[in-house]
């Protein structure tokens, strides 16, 4: 147990003081980080401005465009082809044309510019000429627009999930699937990262040699939990400083930036007084609550509907269990092989279940309570993603129960069958194996 | 006598191979044991089984009269035939990491260590990367960590590989040095000579079976080849008749004072008194002395049944003959 510290101790100390490790947990923080703040601040900052020149020659529409945050109107009361020519000496961006025709065939409508169309703004231009054609054909048949307009129903149910104690808290079905699928796929990268690293420590104790030395010093075994404990260290190293840091990143810039982030906390809009209120305050109220939250507020007011605690500690059990389930077969494979080009064949059977897992992780989102979502978050090769996946959702704490001994006797049980594998195979050079070599390690007696 | 490790009727079978069938060692103490045997034979098998890092299917193994056992470990000292370092990893470092896992505690481990480096003069480079060091470095610092924890015994798998000259003899002082001190020595290697320079004791290995073994002078003595070489002059007879019956002429070289130097082949029935007999009233016999076989002739007569000169010496022989007619 010693002499399995002594090797843990190395092979931790030799990953994290490498230049790389350094790099990786600074810049991850810095990713994730920005991942949750550039969209939200690009939001805010608006674009430079996109000027469209209308040439309309039904007279009919020109005034109807307003000006918007980057998209700015100029009516020109020219022909078209005088038009282009102020277009190609860039006096605006673009050149709205609506001939004619264009109310009976809209397909005559042209939108001109010489570098490629802004789609925002083309978007806009497609937008308000849709308004005004319907509400002309409405007025047409004779259907009053102000009447249409009061019918249209925009609905959006708020989900409420009535927990244990009684409380109700809104429920964010996105944002769960956002918050498991983006764990399911951390999860998988870090087994991938940290079970090839363990694959290529093996590889490289083989290649040049020192596994003989040191196998003369210490059980396979040993070395082998060594090497695999060590660098689950460094990845929970990792992991934490990644949390701290993104974290303390989201903080400050929080606090530098008060506006951007205002966030404030979600206001109880079906309370017991509100069924006194009639449907007109009603609706006012809510407009007030929406227009009160910022887009980055309502990110973090969803986020704080997912039990961030939970869902760490269930990370690190999940990635803990998956990397040792995995770890202890990327082992057996560095120990089979003498050259990465031959770990292909026997990586496989390793990917297969991992890719399968990301592949059904949408199906699982979409039915987190099925059968086969729990089935999948049982069996241990799914289990760490799909269970990630399924945890944002709430899953009961029989099935977590459930699923987590079952990983732990799953990687109790590859442990042991790699350990065969290893033993034999670091000891073997030059030989191409296969998977019936392999068969035949695994039955032999020490 | 006093044995540091004995095996006996020792057998391991890989799948279908067999890798050794009831070989039985014993390697004395302070003494330097020879393990020989061509490639294939069996010979690493054995020494990772004395390692304890493979186990035998039968066969008993003792290390100083016990029974082998885990706690043996930091008693031996190994260093394989195919070894290495990792490469990126600082000299000084490694070396401490490789003698914390034979149990020696850090402070003792950096003494001894200290007092290693500056013998082989590697102080300097305690602080660089294992990668810039040069292999015959390399394996200096493979040979430290072998003994650096003072086994009682020492495997030593080719243990001169990559070395220069100077550095051979370096490293063929420091292990009579240790052998001086008492330590045992399993010694397994191809190159002959060095066997016969170093090794008390020996035992051949071939086909996964022990075919020989014993004190190497007594192996050597008993594959005379019954070839003698000596000097004479004023003889009173024609060389090739000078010998007969009691023995064959191989060869013979003129020297410029009139000698002759001579090779002859006792006949079956006779024996070296009997041919100094035959030789002094017809000549004078300056010197007399028995050509026993090199190590590695014994090492390919025993694997392959021939000697390696028999082979040619009957076209050298040939030669001779023509040689003799043309002088007559």
């Amino acid at each position: 147990m010693n002499k399995t510290f002594t090797i843990l101790k190395r092979e931790y100390l030799s990953r994290v003081r490498k230049k790389s490790f350094v790099v990786m947990t600074l810049l991850g923080p810095l990713l994730m980080a920005s991942l949750m703040i550039v969209p939200v601040y690009i939001a805010q900052v608006s674009d430079s401005v996109y000027d469209i020149a209308i040439v309309d020659d039904t007279r009919l529409f020109y005034t109807e465009f307003t000006d918007a945050n980057n998209v700015r109107f100029i009516n020109l009361n020219v022909d078209i082809d005088l038009a282009i020519e102020l277009l190609k000496e860039e006096k605006f961006d673009a050149v709205l044309h609506i001939p004619t025709t264009a109310f009976h065939a809209p397909s005559t409508l042209r939108l001109f510019s010489q570098k490629a169309i802004n789609m925002n703004a083309k978007l806009y231009v497609e937008n308000i000429l849709k308004n005004e054609f319907e509400s002309m054909k409405l007025a047409h048949a004779g259907i009053d627009a102000e009447i249409l307009r009061a019918t249209e129903t925009k609905i959006s149910i708020q989900a409420i999930r009535l927990l244990r104690d009684g409380h109700e808290q809104t429920d964010y079905p996105e944002v769960s699937m956002a918050v498991g699928l983006f764990s399911g796929i951390l999860i998988y990268f870090f087994v991938f990262l940290f079970g090839s690293q363990v694959m290529r420590g093996v590889m490289e104790e083989k290649t040049n040699r020192i596994v003989e030395i040191i196998v003369s010093s210490v059980k396979p075994f040993q070395l082998m939990m060594g090497k695999i404990l060590g660098i689950a260290l460094v990845g929970l190293t990792q992991f934490s400083i990644w949390i701290i840091l993104t974290f303390a990143i989201i903080t400050t810039v929080q606090a530098a930036m008060p506006e951007t982030f205002r966030f404030t906390p979600p206001e109880q809009i079906y309370t017991a007084g509100s069924q006194a209120l009639n449907p007109a305050e009603l609706q006012e109220r809510m407009q007030q609550v929406q227009q009160h939250n910022t887009a980055a507020g309502q990110v973090m007011e969803s986020l704080s509907a997912i039990n961030l605690p939970v869902m760490i500690l269930s990370f690190i059990f999940y990635f803990l269990g998956g990397y040792l389930l995995y770890a202890a077969l990327f082992a057996a494979i560095g120990a089979a092989v003498d050259n990465e080009a031959d770990t292909q064949q026997f990586m496989l059977p390793i990917t297969i279940p991992m890719v399968f897992s990301i592949i059904m992780a949408q199906m699982v989102m979409n039915n987190p309570f099925g059968p086969v979502a729990w089935w999948l978050s049982i069996i241990p090769f799914t289990s760490p993603i799909i269970m990630m996946v399924r945890i944002p959702f709430g899953v009961p704490v029989m099935d977590i129960l459930i699923s987590a001994s079952v990983l732990i006797a799953g990687f109790l049980a590859t442990t042991w069958i790699a350990a065969r594998i290893y033993r034999t195979g670091i000891l073997m050079y030059g030989k191409k194996v296969s998977y019936k070599e392999i068969w035949k390690w695994l039955k032999f007696s020490s | 006598m006093d044995y540091i490790f004995r095996a006996e009727e020792v057998s391991k079978k890989y799948d279908k191979h067999q890798a050794l069938t009831n070989v039985s060692i014993e390697v004395p103490q302070s003494g330097i044991f020879g393990l020989l045997g061509p490639n294939g034979a069996g010979k690493t098998t054995l020494i990772r089984i004395i390692n304890q890092i493979i186990a035998p299917d039968t066969g008993n193994l003792f290390f100083n009269g016990q029974k082998l056992n885990p706690e043996h470990i930091k008693e031996i000292g190994y260093l394989p035939e195919e070894r290495g370092l990792y490469k990126k990893m600082k000299v000084g470092e490694q070396a401490m990491y490789l003698a914390r896992l034979k149990d020696v505690n850090h402070k003792e481990a950096k003494v001894l260590l200290r007092y290693w480096f500056e013998k082989f003069d590697l102080m300097p480079w305690w602080d660089r990367k294992v990668e810039e060091l040069s292999k015959g470095m390399q394996q200096k610092v493979q040979f430290i960590v072998t003994v650096l924890h003072r086994p009682r015994l020492l495997i030593f798998d080719e243990p001169f590989s990559g070395f220069d000259p100077i550095n051979i003899n370096l490293l063929k002082d420091e292990i009579m040095n240790l052998k001086n001190q008492g330590t045992s020595i399993i010694f397994s290697t191809h190159n002959m000579s060095s066997v016969e320079e170093l090794c008390d004791h020996i035992v051949l290995i071939n086909k996964s079976e022990k075919i020989l073994g014993g004190k190497l002078e007594d192996i050597r003595k008993s594959h005379s080849s019954q070839i003698f070489s000596l000097t004479i002059s004023g003889q009173k007879s024609e060389s090739d008749r000078l010998f007969e019956p009691v023995a064959e002429l191989l060869e013979e070289k003129p020297q410029r004072d009139g000698a002759k130097d001579i090779r002859v082949k006792i006949r079956e029935g006779s024996s070296a008194n009997d041919l100094i007999r035959h030789i002094l009233p017809q000549a004078d016999l300056h010197s007399f002395h028995e050509e026993l076989p090199t190590m590695n002739d014994v090492f390919i007569k025993t694997v392959t049944g021939k000697y390696p000169h028999e082979r040619k010496s009957q076209s050298d022989q040939q030669g001779i003959k023509n040689k003799v007619s043309e002088i007559n």
